[in-house]
């Protein structure tokens, strides 16, 4: 599946939260949405998830609208996860999956519950109420919450922060694992240069609802004369315009 | 629509009273101090009326119809609230499930929550107080439905609220049934209410179940009209709650609320 944004604009009364944006995303790649906070990442994946209605502009999954009768459809076979979202925390680990599972029509929920619980080492706490587990623990949940539907299009917003290197390494690795055997196309939001290096086959820079600027990573390093990414982030973020 | 995904959702809410002791045991609490207050009120009361001196229990039975009413709404209320309180909104949402599915599931469950509460409540009137609302015979049923649809309506208006300016309508929540109680005439005939008011109470359902409720239990008579009149302004009701729900689903997804509700 491929995302077209094209002319996206939200108007919250007065504020400009996110405006005139437009970037296509091929099916089975990677692109790193990037911007301080307030930047209007978090609106613009609401808008392309269908929860925010665009004042103007549209978002289109496989040319088919978000916002159309179609949304249903669509939304099977996607997914999102975030640390700032989270699961209902007084169910287990397992109920949850169930639950959602459920909601997205899964049948086999048995065998592919323990299938993500293999893969994302959930088994350990997979009867344990969400609400009890520590951030990485709840962020593998999240991940395999985002994945019970086998989605085409993966929407994740800072998947690994708060976690500790290590479990942040894994999450790192097993998304690359995921994309690389299931063709998957992904939009991150993050703010760990290193991860979205790593993961992202191209970025968009947003600053104050608008794209400032777009490539590849290497791209972006070398038309800012930076070592990194992360330089060249805080160029931009600093810069004026 | 799918029953599959409608069970997934009332799975989500099963589970979460299956799993909390404290939980069952406030839902089956409320409903039983009911059926104590109004059960030694209306014992005073027959001892002490000449209009209720015939029908041992008439308030009681009147206070646990009004709980059915309360638990419903409030019921269908509290799992809406659930998903704002857990932050489980933008999961929700973004699940493939259409919003038709999401009341379907809702209004399915609140029986369950409300039933879990009512039914000790139920039986513990008969042996306590030797009332039962299994008295009011074949036209309890249509009545509790009557009572269920509008106060699944009710959970309509208010969890359309909830959605639209967020959890700072949650006191609306809670307030909703006690500013309908007064024109429901629950414990008293519609003649009490001014002239004004009494046509505005004609138009909820309430009037004509608890007129029904007593003409029942006083003339033990059935009116089968009036039963009709609840039913239908209740679905009047549910019909208007379903349009308010989507409309204010579709203003939230323009004020963007749906992705920060719980913040």
């Amino acid at each position: 599946m491929n995302i077209k944004v094209q002319n996206l604009t939200k108007k919250f009364n007065n504020y400009l939260a996110v405006n005139n944006i437009s970037f296509t995303l091929e099916r089975g790649k990677t692109l790193g949405l990037l911007g301080p906070n307030g930047c209007g990442k978090t609106t613009s994946i609401g808008m392309m998830l269908g929860l925010i209605t665009p004042s103007s502009g549209e978002v289109l999954i496989n040319d088919k609208n978000v916002n159309s009768a179609s949304r249903n459809d669509l939304l099977s076979k996607m997914n999102f996860a975030s640390p700032y979202i989270e699961l209902p925390k007084k169910l287990t680990v397992r109920q949850n999956l169930e639950v959602y599972g459920r909601l997205y029509g899964i049948k086999d929920l048995k065998n592919i519950i323990a299938q993500i619980s293999d893969d994302l080492n959930l088994n350990n706490f997979l009867n344990k109420k969400t609400g009890e587990l520590s951030s990485g623990q709840k962020n593998r949940v999240s991940l395999a919450k985002s994945l019970i539907n086998k989605p085409e299009v993966l929407f994740l917003d800072e998947p690994t922060a708060s976690l500790d290197p290590d479990i942040g390494d894994f999450v790192r690795q097993y998304i690359e694992t995921y994309k690389s055997k299931n063709k998957v196309t992904i939009l991150l939001a993050s703010h760990n240069m290193k991860e979205v290096e790593r993961l992202c086959d191209s970025v968009v820079m947003m600053k104050e609802g608008q794209i400032v600027d777009r490539g590849t990573c290497k791209e972006l390093i070398e038309k800012h004369g930076r070592d990194n990414l992360e330089d060249t982030f805080l160029q931009i973020a600093r810069s004026k315009k | 629509m799918s029953w599959y995904k409608i069970y997934g959702l009332s799975l989500r809410h099963i589970y979460l009273i299956k799993g909390s002791f404290p939980r069952i045991l406030d839902l089956i609490y409320w409903p039983s101090i009911q059926v104590f207050l109004w059960g030694f009120i209306s014992e005073f009361f027959t001892m002490s009326s000449s209009y209720y001196s015939n029908t041992v229990g008439i308030i009681l039975t009147a206070a646990i119809l009004y709980d059915f009413l309360f638990r419903s709404s409030i019921s269908y209320n509290m799992m809406f609230l659930e998903e704002i309180w857990s932050r489980n909104f933008t999961n929700l949402f973004i699940a493939p499930i259409k919003i038709s599915e999401i009341i379907a599931a809702l209004t399915m469950t609140a029986i369950f929550r409300t039933l879990i509460g009512l039914v000790p409540a139920v039986l513990l009137a008969i042996p306590l107080f030797g009332v039962s609302i299994f008295k009011l015979g074949i036209p309890l049923i249509f009545l509790l439905i009557a009572l269920y649809i509008f106060g699944v309506s009710l959970g309509l208006f208010v969890t359309a609220g909830l959605l639209r300016f967020g959890p700072s309508f949650e006191n609306i929540a809670w307030a909703s049934l006690f500013f309908l109680a007064p024109l429901g005439c629950i414990y008293y005939p519609i003649e009490i209410l001014p002239n004004t008011l009494q046509t505005i109470a004609k138009a909820l359902p309430l009037v004509h179940i608890f007129e029904e409720m007593r003409n029942i239990l006083i003339n033990k008579t059935i009116n089968v009209i009036e039963i009709i009149k609840s039913i239908m302004i209740s679905d009047i009701y549910f019909v208007g709650g379903v349009i308010i729900f989507y409309i204010s689903y579709y203003g939230a997804k323009k004020k963007g609320t749906l992705i920060n509700i719980g913040e």
